[in-house]
């Protein structure tokens, strides 16, 4: 089939391997990511605190340098594990606004279109088609989560030594995973509220709502029933003690009410109460079904044709 | 022999209600034609050859490749245009068609060099660099043909593919289409409502009522079979000699009433010679009805026939006339 002969022809030549065949769809979807001026920014602004981190490591390690900024290293953050859960919490942070920015039109663009049946006319299943736009949120959230703070904990490392990398070693498993449970529960999530609503504006404020207000509501309910329960319904809080607990700083009493206390629940009552925070295989539970719904919905939706029995 | 398409107690079922019913049979024609009123199940089969929706019992082939077990094979070799619109937004065509030729599996460079040789093969080469979004209906519909045929599949299945299109647009398709079939590069399977176009395009029919097989029929067969059935009103004259006359070209004849002669024609006979034995017998000829086998009275017989069974239309299609109840007038 040549421009010049008008034929038409088959293709005779190499073709790709059948596995790599999904990650067309991200190559795509990025190009057109970054088109966006406003996404371009954001994203940029996202390595604002790696960059930050980076400084604390290296001033820990310069004389010089703290001399020079008459800092004394005690006054600084300490480079350990609670260093690196803040880092990771912060950088997720980041992470969610870009899924914001980025997933509502991933799915629910191609079904207002329906361009679903051109997809999955090809060689590429269903399954595929949800891992290439998975693939899109899990590569930029990657290089904004777990690949700088693995760079500073190289960076880290260099500078202080094998007894401190053999001694910490543990925490680049804490870094990767925890930031993989974050970008896993994001994109399932996000794809999932992208399958259900065809409007991207509306699509992104679901998304932000499922953040928001089951946290605020969750809020509501601790401080009513003076409990930690209302975390397990706050995708904040729980992937918070997740993090704790991979960090190893994870403390389940967060509270205690000795006294008389006042709430529309208790009218000053005398109360002896302990706030326990979920177990953590709660919260890693309260994750996984979240991830499972998502990928029930996924499967509904994401159909060729819908099928009206 | 391996069918393109074979279809083995096939049926589909939403919920409780069966779509496509036992259907049996090989297709094998360069471009068959898929007929049937709506809801017949024309869409259905096509969604179920492509994988769309699981067989609830039976399978298909397609070249040779089960469609439940094979699918990914079989998509590979298939390319498809869709009734609806389809498209993926803010996106310009030639690259809508390269994204489609990487995921049919053409790595990258070769995937730009087909694309652009596919729009300026349906005709779109001037216009594709503007975004698909902002094509006409005709574009949009070039637009798809050139997405299915991209990766150069064997068989292309094109689902009403000149709907709203205007005049010029459609011949475009349609002669598009032909030069296709012609190549002898790849199969076609056409459903659509336009008796017209899947006549102009197709060698074999697949006529589907009620989620059966109302007719499967060789339309190649039947042009070359070349059966005149011809009809005459005649007044005066030697009545029983004309229609001896006529028997002795080898015309087969059947009289209905005083005047009237039902004829089937040889093919080394011409108009003209009735004409002239009309005259050697004195014999007016005021009336002349062609009644031959078009598309319209298969689909029509098939249509009254309705819930046939399989086997007898499967054996009623090889070439053979099923109907010939449309008349033309050959006028006088």
């Amino acid at each position: 089939m040549a421009v010049y002969e008008h034929l038409y022809g088959a293709y005779e030549g190499k073709s790709q391997s059948e596995w790599s065949r999904f990650l067309v769809i991200p190559r795509y979807a990025l190009r057109e990511v970054f088109k966006s001026k406003l996404f371009t920014t954001i994203f940029i602004l996202c390595f604002i605190y790696p960059l930050v981190a980076a400084i604390l490591v290296y001033l820990h390690h310069n004389a010089n340098a703290l001399a020079l900024l008459q800092i004394n290293v005690r006054e600084l953050l300490p480079i350990d594990a609670s260093f690196f859960q803040t880092f990771v919490e912060m950088q997720c942070a980041f992470g969610f606004i870009l899924t914001v920015l980025v997933a509502p039109p991933l799915i629910s663009r191609d079904l207002s279109n329906n361009a679903l049946p051109l997809y999955l006319c090809r060689p590429l299943s269903r399954a595929e088609y949800v891992l290439g736009k998975m693939a899109v949120i899990v590569f930029l959230l990657s290089l904004v989560t777990w690949v700088p703070g693995l760079l500073i904990f190289l960076f880290q490392a260099s500078l202080a030594g094998v007894a401190w990398t053999w001694a910490n070693l543990w925490m680049t498993w804490a870094i990767f995973f925890g930031c993989m449970a974050w970008i896993i529960l994001m994109s399932l999530l996000s794809l999932a509220v992208s399958s259900l609503v065809k409007w991207r504006v509306v699509a992104s404020g679901a998304l932000l709502g499922l953040m928001f207000v089951p946290s605020a509501f969750g809020a509501i309910v601790n401080e009513l029933f003076l409990t930690r329960l209302g975390h397990l319904i706050s995708l904040w809080a729980t992937m918070k003690s997740i993090w704790s607990g991979l960090f190893g700083l994870f403390v389940r009493q967060t509270g205690a009410v000795r006294g008389r206390v006042t709430t529309p629940i208790y009218d000053n009552e005398l109360v002896d109460i302990v706030m326990l925070e979920p177990p953590l295989w709660v919260s890693w539970l309260a994750i996984a079904l979240i991830c499972a719904v998502c990928i029930w919905l996924l499967s509904r939706k994401v159909r060729a044709y819908e099928v009206i029995k | 022999m391996t069918g393109v398409i074979e279809l083995e107690q096939l049926s589909v079922t939403f919920g409780k209600r069966p779509i496509l019913k036992s259907l049996d049979g090989v297709l094998n024609g360069r471009a068959i034609g898929l007929l049937g009123p709506n809801g017949a199940g024309k869409t259905t089969l096509i969604h179920t050859l492509l994988g769309f929706h699981p067989p609830t019992s039976g399978t298909a082939r397609i070249f040779g490749q089960d469609i439940t077990t094979d699918a990914k094979q079989v998509r590979a070799t298939v390319g498809y245009m869709p009734e609806s619109d389809s498209f993926i937004a803010k996106m310009s065509c030639v690259h809508f068609v390269r994204l489609m030729a990487e995921l049919s599996g053409i790595p990258a460079n070769h995937a730009l060099e087909r694309a652009h040789e596919a729009l300026f093969y349906v005709g779109l080469g001037e216009a594709r660099y503007r975004p698909v979004d902002s094509y006409s209906l005709g574009m949009k519909q070039l637009a798809k043909l050139a997405q299915a045929i991209v990766h150069g599949p064997k068989l292309i299945i094109l689902d009403e593919p000149t709907n709203g299109l205007d005049p010029p647009t459609r011949s475009r398709m349609i002669s598009l289409i032909r030069q296709i079939r012609d190549g002898g590069r790849a199969r076609i399977l056409l459903s659509s409502h336009l008796l017209r176009d899947v006549e102009e395009c197709c060698d074999e029919i697949l006529v589907l009522k009620d989620g059966h097989i109302a007719a499967n029929c060789n339309l190649e067969e039947e042009r070359k079979a070349n059966r005149k059935f011809i009809e005459l009103e005649t007044r005066g004259g030697d009545r029983s000699g004309f229609v001896n006359a006529i028997g002795g070209l080898g015309c087969e004849y059947a009289l209905s009433g005083e005047r009237r002669i039902k004829l089937i024609m040889q093919e080394t006979i011409e108009i003209s010679d009735l004409y002239r034995i009309a005259l050697d017998h004195d014999v007016q000829i005021r009336r002349l009805n062609f009644k031959r086998d078009s598309l319209e009275d298969i689909f029509l017989k098939a249509m009254e026939n309705g819930n046939t069974t399989n086997g007898a239309e499967m054996s009623a299609s090889n070439g053979n006339a099923q109907a010939n109840g449309g008349t033309g007038d050959g006028g006088l």
